[in-house]
């Protein structure tokens, strides 16, 4: 009894939450039109890869996925950063957050 | 209470937050939104007996990215009437090809999942630790690494030369 107290959750459970995750980020960047809740949602997709390498990493008992997630944190935290600053210049240009405004790239 | 039971509570607050942040109308209401979910995401961290990515995730993620988020939001000073809204077609669109590629990957992951009904516990060696982390960082990673710091290099230039004010406005 002991021993079964102390097991994790299963490996389907965990696959199935990052899954759910990065479909409700997924859904997020299709449906919302403000700039900053679309970067929001990159990150919430990020973050599920992320539980599901430390979710391997933990099952394998193997370290190198958790190093992976090192980069993708330094890589989000670049992307925000750049992705804010071109919002903070498209919002000074138009005075609109709407992700519409990019339309007129097209020309 | 076993594990288990508080892994399936702790998924599911993380999932119904998540889905707060895309739900609510207001961005500030969003962003509080992923801070939970990202402290929850956290807690699992901890479960899986990964301390010091749990406590990174905490610091940088919660702490550092979201507060620039936040201060994104307090210096542009929206109101209500700049939400843009969405369109119901586009909110139906967005739903069905949401569930679609929910449904594949869970399809896709079932089968080719070949290891039985494997369970996440804390491995014989702590993989999590802050020592065994590092070893791997600066033996195996550690070009990566540095590569990385050049990355940080260039975002930060970037994010400055982006956000400066300039004298003339290209329309």
């Amino acid at each position: 009894m002991e021993q079964l107290n102390n097991i994790g959750a299963s490996l389907d459970f965990y696959i199935f939450v990052s899954i759910a995750l990065f479909s409700i980020g997924a859904i997020g960047v299709l449906t919302r039109k403000n700039m900053i809740v679309l970067l929001m949602c990159i990150e919430l997709m990020l973050n599920a890869v992320n539980l599901l390498l430390v979710t391997f990493s933990t099952f394998f008992g193997n370290g190198d996925a958790q190093i992976f997630v090192f980069f993708i944190i330094v890589v989000a935290a670049a992307e925000a950063t750049i992705g804010l600053s071109i919002l903070i210049m498209a919002y000074r240009n138009s005075k609109s957050i709407d992700i519409e405004m990019f339309n007129k790239l097209n020309g | 209470m076993s594990l288990q039971m508080i892994s399936v509570i702790l998924g599911s607050l993380t999932i119904a937050s998540a889905l707060m942040v895309v739900l609510s109308k207001h961005p500030i209401r969003s962003v509080i939104y992923l801070v939970i979910t990202f402290f929850f995401i956290s807690a699992m961290y901890i479960l899986m007996n990964a301390q010091f990515l749990a406590i990174v995730n905490m610091i940088v993620y919660a702490g550092a990215i979201m507060v620039l988020f936040l201060f994104v939001l307090m210096l542009l000073n929206l109101n209500k009437e700049m939400e843009p809204e969405t369109t119901r077609m586009s909110v139906i669109t967005a739903v069905i090809a949401g569930g679609t590629l929910f449904l594949v990957m869970i399809t896709a992951l079932r089968d080719t999942f070949q290891y039985g009904k494997g369970y996440v516990q804390a491995p014989v060696q702590d993989a999590g630790l802050v020592e065994q982390l590092g070893k791997l960082l600066f033996s195996k990673y550690l070009v990566p690494f540095e590569i990385s710091s050049i990355l940080f290099i260039a975002a930060m230039v970037g994010a400055v030369l982006l956000a400066k004010r300039e004298k003339q406005i290209i329309d």
